[in-house]
């Protein structure tokens, strides 16, 4: 694979001030892409431009409410000025809030939902028309392996991701014909704040599930979604590419 | 300055990637220049941005044929 295999493209990776989000910014970046990562607050931005810019990489960060059809707008108006139309997408973004069924609340169900599924509806959709008029684009959907697993105390979270992989494959399929890529990536515990704040004990049962016995990283993450996102994945689409070191084989 | 006629069928044909001279105002997207439902959708989008206007989804449903595009563009100007 060419090292610049990815010069001239723009591309937008959501959630990108930590964690799986700041690693594949910067690999995109290391690609040869423009990259844009997104935030929500200004020094979450400020935080990931001087990232891209400490890693030599054009672009910068910008802040993103990924639940704000009217901010997903506004951004890809202000990146299409200053850089062109991102045609690869990496839907990144996303919470959890766990809880057991019988004591979970409505609002707690709906944040997660809207934050990691109806964003991807709304930055895909927002995207779509810089890849169909380019006849190329990339979409990399973040999942989990909660999504095919299933995990006690989150429902909400795992609904949630299944639905980011169903929607892969039906965009997958409606999108096929101008040359546009949507596959999802499947992370397994990953060491990322995300996973920090789960209790030792729990973290020592969940590495003895895994066959390489231990938490993967960020950066191994990123190395899917490059992969996807370059030009020899250019006849994978509607695929979930599972990351998780051998926890969740089919 | 083209007339609107020329400006819709340069995109008609952009868009479908069929030559001018093939298209006929009669001409309909899908049964004669070959449009799946996507080609649709881009279509209405190349039109929007062409003559700067938005075009609802059930005004967008009835655009079927050049003449029916021409027709919309003439009377939303």
């Amino acid at each position: 694979m060419s090292q610049q295999s990815l010069a001239g493209k723009v591309a937008l990776v959501t959630g990108a001030s930590r964690g799986i989000g700041r690693a594949v910014a910067l690999e995109l970046g290391r690609l040869g892409a423009t990259v844009i990562g997104t935030a929500t607050s200004e020094a979450g931005a400020a935080s990931i431009s001087e990232g891209l810019a400490a890693a030599q990489v054009t672009g910068q960060g910008m802040v993103l409410n990924v639940t704000d059809a009217a901010s997903v707008t506004e951004l890809l108006k202000a990146i299409a000025e200053e850089y062109g139309a991102p045609l690869i997408l990496v839907n990144n973004a996303g919470i959890t809030k766990d809880n057991l069924m019988m004591r979970m609340k409505d609002d707690e169900w709906d944040a997660v939902i809207d934050t990691n599924l109806k964003s991807v509806y709304r930055t895909s959709k927002a995207c779509l028309r810089g890849m169909t008029k380019a006849r190329w684009g990339r979409i990399i959907n973040i999942s989990s392996v909660v999504a095919t697993m299933g995990n006690m105390g989150q429902a909400n979270y795992a609904a949630s991701k299944a639905g980011v992989e169903g929607f892969t494959r039906s965009l997958a399929r409606e999108l096929g014909s101008r040359n546009i890529t949507v596959n999802s990536v499947a992370p397994g515990f990953i060491a990322t704040d995300m996973t920090e704040v789960l209790p030792e004990a729990q973290k020592e049962l969940l590495v003895n599930q895994i066959p390489l016995a231990r938490l993967g990283q960020p950066e191994e993450i990123a190395a899917a979604v490059g992969f996807l996102a370059s030009e020899p994945a250019a006849y994978i689409t509607g695929e979930t590419l599972h990351v998780n070191g051998g926890m969740n084989m089919r | 300055m083209s007339t609107i006629e020329e400006r819709v069928k340069k995109i008609v044909a952009e868009q479908l990637g069929v030559k001018e001279d093939e298209i006929q105002n009669s001409s309909s997207f899908v049964e004669d220049l070959g449009a799946d439902s996507l080609d649709t959708v881009e279509l209405v989008m190349a039109l929007e941005e062409e003559f700067e206007t938005e075009i609802p989804d059930e005004e967008a449903e009835k655009i079927t044929t050049v003449q029916e595009a021409m027709d919309y563009v003439t009377a939303n100007q």
